[in-house]
């Protein structure tokens, strides 16, 4: 190596000649054309791939700035106070309560605590940053003492403080519900009873022209159904079921997907449910201190079939066909809104259902362990449910098209079809890559929208939208605003009579169809399920 | 720091290809983000694992520092680029480089129970390509060429003049 030793040192270069050479020069920016290189190389690859994306989108006939417009307007806080009554303060009221803004104490203490723990625990600050309702919960009624303690608290808490925090005037405890829907200071409804109470209630709300804001499922029988819509109809009061579903961000994109018929002809949907725990199969806790005491037993059966005092069918009611329809009633309702919201389709023609209980025996009598086929010939199209409570295994919606296949869930993923006659091509091309998603939407880049690591590995691999707002907000709230502003402002609401009653008649297909274990059919004239 | 190297031709060409391509590398890396608005390291910070997670996690979750951490990526990349590959002020160049590439390798060290949601293109354990990287960068730090071959050399030229 010795000989081959260089003189690199730039001084002695340079002894000769004082001063900088063409040596010099030229040794000093030898590499610099590398950097031009790059950067030549850099553009050019960035020029293709905006071709491609740009090729991508309009094969689509996407708006690479096109963005879902805010879905409810910001209004002014000068609005006019609406004073509401809750029907039903179990965990389901509890929750809606707090959507409003009266959130129990105890909850702010807990949030508190937990972001103390958890920077990541942001449910604290994104409650505070709610827009308030301009709302007051004037009355409370719950066949359970316990229930309604928890509500007369909430109540209070105007302020949205923690447990030693100020306070406001409590709720009024009704006895019941009539006496809450007949008080003057009630203009809007909130109930959140057990299934077999929907109907009544809200009859009764809608004929003394309250507001009503629901819980789904709409109704036990398919003539109640038809009784409900009719008292809504004539009285004509402002409904919302609560499908909160309606206020998600990823449907509002399925919407314009469908809309710009990316996916071509769709042929089939499949949409699941999948849980695997005691809370999830409706094993819910018996409170210790329940008893026949502070449990208005009568009432709460009210219309259902008398059966003695079972704390077990109080606090699990969801396991029998006298106050509940099961899976179809709570869960298949949630996917088939959302597939109705999407795809507007309607009460299908037929539905035969099967399943059992295979894995919850309990004495429960709704089934575990359910699959329902729809048909829609005027669509030509079936919608399959696929259900079992013993296995966790999350499926997302999936919607079938000859030139695509669209995986639905919060966020959503638009694949080419391989075969598809409107892509081939574009995929022929390479513009449309096959093993990659050509659409991809993930909730937002602010608070929530983070919550999921995979953004950016995404966001290279897709199209990727921009967030609402791009801040985190609860659906439930949504929805509840949403309702809210159709009362003061007569705007739209997006679960309204028509969606409910829809809903409903889907459901109970399902559910005759399983009781009686054959395929049945809708008679639109009669208004009945028939079978054969 | 020696400043009067005497290095072989075979070296001094080897250490000043090492040099450009690991500028090359760092650049385009840069380059890329900038060209991405979209871009941003919330995804990597997040999925960070190992002693230092925790850290790089709270710096994600506060927007402004994540703007930063953005920016400082985005530019910081480029320009360390730029700079090795032109051999311009290498030294500090070079130091910045060691940094950023320790920041990527603790926030996403290839423990034996790490798993990242990022895809990696290799097989690693302890030992992954940014620490290659970064040990190259330190190697190059003792080794520099720079002032032989790079605008360095006109600098040092200009202040010995």
């Amino acid at each position: 190596m010795e000989e081959n030793t260089l003189n690199t040192n730039p001084t002695d270069n340079n002894k000769k000649a004082k001063g900088i050479g063409r040596r010099d020069v030229l040794k000093s920016l030898v590499t610099l054309p590398f950097a031009g290189a790059l950067l030549y190389g850099a553009f050019r690859k960035r020029q293709l791939e905006q071709y491609k994306h740009s090729k991508l989108l309009s094969t689509l006939s996407l708006d690479s700035t096109s963005e879902v417009p805010a879905y409810i307007p910001k209004r002014d806080n000068d609005e006019k106070l609406l004073r509401i009554g809750i029907i039903g303060t179990g965990g389901r009221g509890l929750y809606l309560m707090r959507a409003m803004g009266y959130i129990q104490p105890k909850w702010i203490d807990e949030w508190t605590e937990s972001a103390l723990d958890n920077k990541q625990d942001t449910r604290l600050e994104i409650y505070k940053q709610q827009q308030d309702l301009n709302v007051s919960i004037n009355g409370i009624c719950d066949v359970f003492s316990v229930h309604l303690e928890a509500a007369l608290e909430a109540s209070a808490n105007l302020y949205r403080t923690g447990t030693n925090g100020k306070r406001s005037a409590p709720a009024k405890v009704y006895k019941n519900y009539k006496e809450l829907i007949a008080s003057d200071d009630i203009d809007a409804v909130v109930i959140a009873t057990p299934d077999h109470w929907h109907a009544p209630m809200i009859i009764e709300a809608a004929r003394a022209g309250k507001h009503i804001y629901a819980e789904k499922p709409l109704s036990l029988t398919v003539e109640e159904t038809f009784e409900i819509e009719k008292a809504l109809r004539e009285n004509n009061v402002v409904f919302q079921l609560g499908h909160q579903n309606r206020q998600i961000e990823s449907h509002h994109k399925a919407i314009e997907v469908i809309k710009k018929n990316i996916l071509g002809k769709i042929t089939l949907v499949e949409t699941y449910t999948n849980r695997n725990s005691a809370w999830g199969a409706w094993v819910y806790d018996i409170h210790p201190d329940a008893n026949p005491r502070n449990i208005d037993w009568k009432e709460f059966l009210g219309p259902a079939p008398y059966h003695p005092f079972s704390a077990e069918r109080f606090f699990r009611w969801r396991c029998w066909w006298d106050y509940s329809t099961g899976l179809t009633g709570d869960l298949f309702t949630h996917e088939y809104d959302v597939i109705n919201q999407i795809l507007n389709i309607g009460i299908p023609h037929s539905a035969a259902a099967s399943g059992g209980i295979y894995f919850w025996k309990d004495g429960r009598e709704v089934p575990d362990v359910l699959n329902v086929s729809y048909e829609y010939p005027n669509m030509e199209m079936n919608l399959i449910y696929s259900a079992t409570l013993a296995n966790e295994q999350h499926r997302k919606k999936s919607f079938f098209g000859h030139d695509g296949y669209m995986e639905l869930d919060n966020d959503l993923v638009v694949y080419a079809d391989r075969e598809s006659t409107r892509y081939r091509e574009a995929i022929t091309d390479g513009i449309i890559p096959l093993e990659k998603p050509m659409i991809t939407h993930i909730p937002g880049r602010g608070i929530d929208a983070i919550s999921s690591p995979t953004e950016q590995y995404f966001a290279q691999r897709g199209l990727l939208y921009t967030f609402r707002g791009g801040q985190q907000v609860d659906t439930a709230y949504l929805h509840v605003k949403e309702w809210l502003d159709a009362i003061r402002f007569g705007t739209p609401v997006s679960c309204g009579v028509k969606e409910s009653v829809e809903e409903a008649i889907s459901a109970h297909m399902g559910t005759v169809s399983y009781r009686e274990g054959k395929k049945v059919f809708w008679d639109e004239d009669k208004k009945q399920i028939v079978t054969g | 720091m020696q400043n009067n190297s005497n290095y072989s031709r075979k070296q001094l060409i080897l250490l000043t290809a090492l040099r450009v391509a690991i500028g090359w590398h760092l650049m385009y890396e840069g380059i890329v983000k900038i060209f991405q608005p979209e871009w941003s390291s919330y995804g990597y910070l997040m999925d960070s694992k190992g002693w230092f997670s925790e850290f790089f996690q709270d710096m994600a979750s506060n927007p402004s520092v994540l703007n930063v951490i953005d920016f400082l990526n985005m530019w910081g990349l480029t320009l360390v680029g730029f700079t090795m590959i032109a051999g311009v002020f290498t030294k500090i160049a070079k130091i910045g480089a060691i940094i950023m590439l320790l920041f990527y390798f603790v926030a996403h060290p290839p423990l034996m129970m790490a798993d990242y949601i990022f895809p990696g293109e290799g097989s690693y354990l302890w030992v992954n390509k940014n620490l290659i990287e970064l040990l190259a960068v330190a190697v190059l730090f003792v080794f520099p060429t720079g002032h032989i071959i790079g605008i360095d050399r006109l600098i040092r030229n200009y202040r010995n003049k």
